[in-house]
């Protein structure tokens, strides 16, 4: 049996802490990272906080972590578009996530949704033309009680018709 | 921290007790509402009453009627007001020295709440969820104390088992033997998970108790890991409870510096630390296998077992792995004895269950009822029945995993066997009522929808059959499909249901066969006549 030597493993230089592009972002993730001590099953953690500092995950981004974290990027990604919660999209300037839990479809929560695509022209999981409003619908938001439940900015706003959905909305567009 | 301590701790908290105790609802649903703005103008008019030496405001965890949120209850007059806003709630202080309260009132003593029997839901409402002095005043922590002291580990298990508890989290396997398994696996390093990734459409009681009684959650899974041997938790907790997560970050903290987790707890040998997880929206992660690939940072995909969690869980290591109902049910069983808890409930499901009650029904909120309470009970009574005079038609258990429910079997009492004989399942607790306007095959839709949308895609009967079965459900709402059709669905059903890998396939057919079971009609009506092809002739030719 010959003998495979060893691949000898290329030493990358240190990496520059951040990013190239010095936006401090970049640093502040990395130390959040480093409190995980960079390791892989931290990998959920260091996209939620990715997310949360730039709103969405760019390419760029996604590879900076895998770099980091010494992942696979087709890991990194594969983590990524597997999970709902995160968006390789930019967001809008304002969010509108309609609950579509069984308890807020019941109490009508298709027909906020409807009225709200009839006004905006868009589906949900797009975001206006001007990049004003992104329309969301949320699988279930434990909001129950409350039904139908409609999120405007992370606010969650009771019982909602297509009527006060559409007047929320109107705010936005007119502002 | 030693057991005076923690009775010095209780007996300060109580000594520090006012006389009139405003209990002011925090939870997710109310503050939707702004309770927090009500809780401010409470402080600020006992403030400007000179009254703080008298009355205390309490932020407090669900008050189970929530849908007529922001509720303020008064102690010890037993008032419960309603609807409460920051303008009307200085008039609640004004009507404590013999004003009127502008504020509408419930009843108090209604079916309610007095049909309720809580044990998981007993601090709910009533200790403050942001500060453990509070949960220690209402016995927290006594029996950790008493567990880590007087028991072993193997004593433990053994009441847990004569308890009878079972898992809470849907299917129902008894928590006793699921802890016996964990502890005589071998192995030194032990996990024990905690699945708050509460998932089904329709459930909020798991977001309730953790943003509740975060305590009454710690102090379960620090029983458990002594007793099966673990000495490093997680929570695994949806992204879309961004106030349970908060509320069980501080009650960590608040634990750990007071030796109450961490290491050597109660200044014993025992060690234990707790992390939170953050899910990110996958409802396959309720699975316990999936769950653990998300805790490891990856695609949250089920595998197959054997072998089980207890044996090769997280990281390769036996794992228990309970729904946070059931942790929350442990405290009491130790402080108030497994003879106790195994005389609640029927022969074969023991204690209460907490269910999540929404949809066309008059009072939505959280129930807390024991085992076996007949289904129209809750729904008639405590519920109130369907608002504006209509009528039940069908209740909905255990999510898109779960099943309808008519109303002509109302009087089946809610155990995990009677829900399962109808189809159903217990499942964690969510219970959707539907009166006569629901369109049962819409229903079956929109739940075939959700898991088309939520399957994995490992396994292909799942992955391909969801969408086929969801083109059918469509086809038939749109008035295009046969009985040819219609046959292929059930077909399709029951091959899914056998073939899947994981609970989501495995269940994933639920409600569709259960409103096929007992709403027939309803799809039939849908159906287009067979066109049938002239003999002689090909089917093709006729296209």
């Amino acid at each position: 049996m010959s003998e495979i030597p060893a691949p000898t493993k290329p030493q990358p230089a240190t990496p520059p802490a951040g990013h190239a592009s010095g936006d401090k972002r970049f640093k502040i993730l990395e130390v959040h990272m480093k409190k995980h001590q960079f390791r892989h099953d931290a990998l959920i953690e260091v996209l939620h906080k990715a997310q949360e500092l730039f709103g969405y995950l760019e390419d760029d981004l996604l590879l900076f972590i895998s770099h980091k974290l010494k992942l696979p990027p087709s890991r990194v990604y594969g983590v990524a578009t597997f999970y709902h919660f995160f968006t390789l999209k930019p967001k809008g300037e304002h969010t509108c996530v309609v609950c579509m839990g069984t308890a807020c479809y019941v109490k009508g929560a298709d027909k906020v949704v409807e009225a709200v695509q009839n006004q905006l022209k868009i589906k949900p999981g797009e975001t206006t033309a001007d990049n004003k409003v992104s329309l969301l619908t949320a699988r279930c938001i434990g909001a129950c009680g409350i039904a139908p439940a409609v999120v405007y900015d992370g606010t969650v706003t009771p019982r909602q018709t297509p009527e006060s959905t559409v007047e929320q909305i109107n705010k936005w567009v007119k502002a | 921290m030693i057991l005076n301590d923690l009775i010095s701790v209780k007996e300060k908290e109580l000594a520090a007790q006012k006389k009139i105790v405003l209990r002011c609802c925090l939870a997710a649903g109310c503050m939707s509402s702004n309770s927090s703005g009500v809780k401010e103008q409470l402080e600020k008019a006992v403030a400007e009453a000179g009254l703080q030496n008298e009355v205390e405001v309490r932020g407090v965890g669900c008050m189970k009627l929530c849908c007529e949120g922001p509720l303020v209850a008064v102690d010890p007059k037993n008032e419960l007001y309603v609807k409460v806003t920051a303008e009307n709630a200085p008039s609640i202080i004004s009507a404590l020295k013999g004003g009127k309260a502008n504020a509408e009132k419930t009843d108090a003593n209604a079916a309610f709440f007095t049909k309720q029997l809580s044990i998981v839901l007993a601090n709910s409402g009533v200790v403050d969820p942001e500060r453990i002095e509070s949960y220690i005043a209402a016995d927290g922590y006594q029996a950790l104390h008493e567990v880590l002291n007087e028991m072993t580990p193997k004593d433990v298990v053994e009441a847990m088992v004569k308890s009878g508890l079972r898992g809470r989290g849907g299917a129902g396997f008894p928590t006793g033997l699921k802890w016996g398994t964990v502890a005589k696996s071998a192995g030194a390093k032990k996990y024990v998970i905690c699945n708050a990734d509460e998932g089904d459409p329709g459930a909020f009681m798991d977001r309730s108790v953790l943003e509740s009684d975060p305590h009454s959650v710690l102090e379960g899974m620090a029983i458990a890991a002594y007793a099966v041997g673990a000495d490093q938790g997680y929570i695994y907790v949806r992204a879309e409870y961004p106030l349970a997560i908060a509320r069980l970050q501080l009650a960590i903290k608040q634990a750990k510096t007071m030796g109450l987790l961490g290491s050597g707890v109660f200044e014993s040998p025992f060690n234990f630390n707790i992390e939170i997880r953050i899910g990110a929206g996958a409802f396959v992660c309720g699975e316990e296998t999936a769950l653990m690939m998300s805790v490891e940072g990856k695609r949250g995909t089920p595998r197959p077992r054997p072998p089980f969690p207890a044996e090769s869980g997280l990281f390769g290591c036996p794992t228990l792995l309970n729904n946070v109902e059931t942790f929350a049910n442990v405290p009491a069983i130790y402080r108030k004895g497994a003879e106790w808890f195994a005389g609640i409930g029927t022969e074969k499901s023991k204690g209460t269950k907490v269910f999540a009650l929404a949809g066309k029904i008059k009072n939505t909120g959280l129930i807390e009822v024991p085992m076996g309470t007949p289904l129209r009970t809750i729904v008639e009574e405590m519920g109130g029945g369907a608002p504006d005079g209509g009528k039940i038609k069908a209740v909905q258990t255990g999510g898109p995993s779960g099943g309808c429910i008519p109303s002509q079997h109302l009087d089946t009492p809610v155990d995990y066997e009677s829900l399962g004989k109808l189809g159903s399942i217990m499942g964690s607790g969510g219970m959707i009522v539907m009166d006569e306007g629901t369109n049962m095959v819409d229903v079956a839709r929109f739940f075939m929808e959700f898991c088309m949308d939520e399957s994995c895609g490992k396994c292909i009967p799942c992955r391909a059959g969801t969408v086929q079965m969801h083109n059918i459900l469509d086809k038939i709402l749109k008035r295009k499909a046969t009985a040819r059709d219609l046959a292929t669905l059930e077909e399709l059903c029951d091959m899914v249901r056998n073939t899947s890998l994981c609970g989501l396939g495995q269940t994933a057919p639920n409600p569709t066969m259960s409103t096929l079971r007992f709403f027939r009609g309803e799809y039939e009506a849908l159906l287009q006549p067979e066109q049938h092809c002239a003999p002689g002739k090909t089917e093709t030719a006729t296209k």
